[in-house]
């Protein structure tokens, strides 16, 4: 069985700050990680390499210091990685990015294609599906456990929905999107993370994937930012440092004139 | 791709065992103000098995026609059915702007269709408009980069113009059963190959005793401060003396003291009660982007430089575990 898991090198969303003066984001010394559902879901792919053997790879589509996360990866015990980087992929949104890793994932023979539900930079959750599309394959999407059925060549599938769980029964190849809650992902090995600066991280270019340029890129997104910037906070209102009767009086007069109570 | 022969908003219209939900209702309200803004009409697209008479309902929320697709294909939501019903309805009917909710069904769904349509898709917009210069441009804005920075976004060239929209964002207009609207049945022709490609072998309801917190009027919210279980209990006191429902901070729902589900916040859901009492929560931007669109804000924390502070009507420096059970004794003597 051969498996692919897109992944992405996102900065962790959770480490930034707000210059309180100028309402900016501090952006400087915020630490890249691999973008927790795509490990979520490189660790189903290596459990599946523990059951069956299936041979592993990952790519990951991004700026040249991507590698790391591809180091990563194969210091948990990958076989493969691979980094799409080219300045032709550059600015791109969902649409685009999902049509030059179906690209590259053409020209490749899998069974499986796992990708993290959502990234915690962009919160879209469309790549994947949008991978899906481009490759006419089934999809799965919040996929938190699955099995494979050698003889039927089929995945059983459970998927989280908000009334409770799906299970789903789908042809191979077929493309999933993973949740980071359902699994947790092992630690670098000691001898892989020597190993993981042995291997060699293949380095794809635009040239690759034979998509036509008016597909990926700038050129290939249908959407554009018109403009962005720092949410505006509403003014607050006022704060009090008193005795706790004296927090009740105040948030029982605010219950009254807001018409809560 | 001639842009002028696309007109009229869209809603998917999400059913669930033959009801529609909420986040379809909210997004009709929405679709109602862009389709008046353009002088043009509100579409909802109504899919499943036995639905047509839920046309109505979607008409008093503000449609003006209901596109029913009744198929056996169509009685349980799966990706590609529903894609290729979806897909029909751009080909024949050439929708400008087309709404759908950020469910786990809408986020499965609308990238999918996007993609087999080649357009955009902006994913979990908080704000939409009609730009009222001459332009008349559809302007979609969500948070980008973790809540931290807002993005206006636009899809220029291509059509339909698409955006998800989560649950609790919009507001739905109310219902007004004398509305008239047309309900049209439309007909697909379905690939039946691609479709069984996927089968359901079952679909699982857990007991969840849960209420949905993004409909909830009043939700008092606990954090680190509160701390643990029994500390959740006093807040559930109070939740329950003013009507409403416990919801939770990311930190208590990962130290495993609260449920998912309740969880407000980028990760959890976004709420917009009329009260949000925010009990021994910090308010890291994640937190504050799932709520700041409360009515009312009311904090309590004991570090009077808790960003909560920021965002709250009316802050409280002080200990929760004391003002919390005052504050339920004193609202129980006004009751009688």
């Amino acid at each position: 069985m051969n498996i692919v898991v897109c992944i992405k090198q996102v900065p962790d969303t959770t480490e930034v700050k707000i210059n309180p003066q100028t309402g900016t984001l501090i952006r400087e010394g915020v630490p890249s990680i691999m973008n927790p559902d795509d490990k979520g879901g490189l660790e189903f792919a290596l459990q599946l390499k523990d059951k069956f053997g299936a041979h592993v790879t990952v790519i990951t589509m991004g700026l040249p210091q991507a590698e790391a996360i591809l180091r990563e990866a194969l210091a948990m015990g990958v076989d493969r990685a691979i980094l799409l980087t080219d300045r032709k992929l550059g600015g791109a949104d969902t649409l685009a990015t999902s049509s030059a890793i179906a690209g590259a994932l053409r020209t490749m023979d899998f069974d499986l294609v796992i990708t993290g539900r959502q990234a915690i930079d962009g919160d879209t959750a469309q790549v994947g599906p949008q991978i899906a599309e481009h490759l006419d394959l089934p999809q799965v999407s919040y996929m938190e456990d699955l099995q494979y059925n050698e003889s039927t060549k089929t995945f059983t599938i459970r998927k989280q929905t908000e009334e409770g769980y799906q299970i789903l029964e789908v042809q191979a190849p077929c493309v999933v999107t993973a949740l980071a809650s359902a699994v947790s992902p092992r630690y670098m090995r000691v001898n892989g993370i020597v190993t993981a600066y042995d291997k060699e991280v293949e380095v794809w270019g635009a040239d690759r994937i034979q998509v036509p340029e008016e597909r990926i890129g700038k050129a290939g997104s249908p959407t554009s930012v018109y403009k962005a910037f720092p949410k505006q906070l509403k003014p607050a209102g006022e704060t009090h440092e008193v005795t706790p009767e004296e927090a009740v009086e105040l948030i029982v007069n605010k219950l009254k004139e807001k018409h809560i109570i | 791709m001639n842009l002028t022969d696309y007109k009229d908003v869209y809603v998917f219209a999400e059913q669930r065992e033959g009801k529609i939900q909420n986040v379809a209702l909210e997004l009709l309200g929405k679709a109602r103000e862009l389709a008046d803004a353009n002088q043009e009409k509100v579409v909802a697209m109504l899919l499943g098995k036995h639905v047509r008479e839920n046309a109505q309902e979607l008409i008093a929320a503000g449609a003006d026609e209901v596109l029913v697709v009744d198929h056996d294909l169509l009685a349980e939501y799966l990706t590609e059915p529903y894609t290729q019903a979806i897909t029909q309805i751009i080909k024949e009917r050439k929708p400008s702007i087309m709404l759908i909710g950020a469910t786990t069904i809408g986020r499965d769904l609308g990238p999918r269709v996007s993609a087999r349509n080649v357009t955009g898709l902006t994913a979990d917009a908080t704000k939409l408009e009609i730009s009222d210069d001459e332009a008349h441009e559809f302007r979609m804005t969500r948070p980008a980069f973790g809540g931290n920075l807002m993005a206006t976004i636009l899809c220029k060239d291509h059509r339909p113009q698409m955006s998800t929209v989560r649950p609790g964002v919009m507001q739905k207009l109310p219902a007004d059963p004398d509305r008239k609207g047309t309900v049209v049945d439309f007909k697909v022709d379905f690939d039946e190959k691609k479709i069984s490609r996927v089968k359901i072998v079952k679909t699982v309801k857990e007991e969840k005793t849960v209420a949905d917190i993004s409909q909830a009027k009043v939700l008092v919210s606990g954090g680190r401060g509160v701390g643990s279980k029994e500390g959740f209990a006093k807040l559930e006191t109070l939740a329950k003396e003013l009507g409403g429902e416990v919801a939770s901070s990311r930190a208590m729902v990962d130290a495993g003291v609260m449920e998912q589900s309740r969880q407000v916040g980028q990760t959890g859901k976004t709420v917009r009660p009329s009260l949000y009492l925010a009990c021994g929560i910090s308010g890291a931007i994640q937190h504050l982007a799932g709520m700041e669109e409360s009515d009312l804000i009311i904090a309590i924390n004991k570090d009077k430089f808790a960003p909560i502070f920021s965002v709250a009507d009316l802050g409280i420096v002080g200990d929760l575990h004391k003002i919390v059970p005052l504050l339920t004794e004193r609202l129980k003597s006004l009751q009688k």
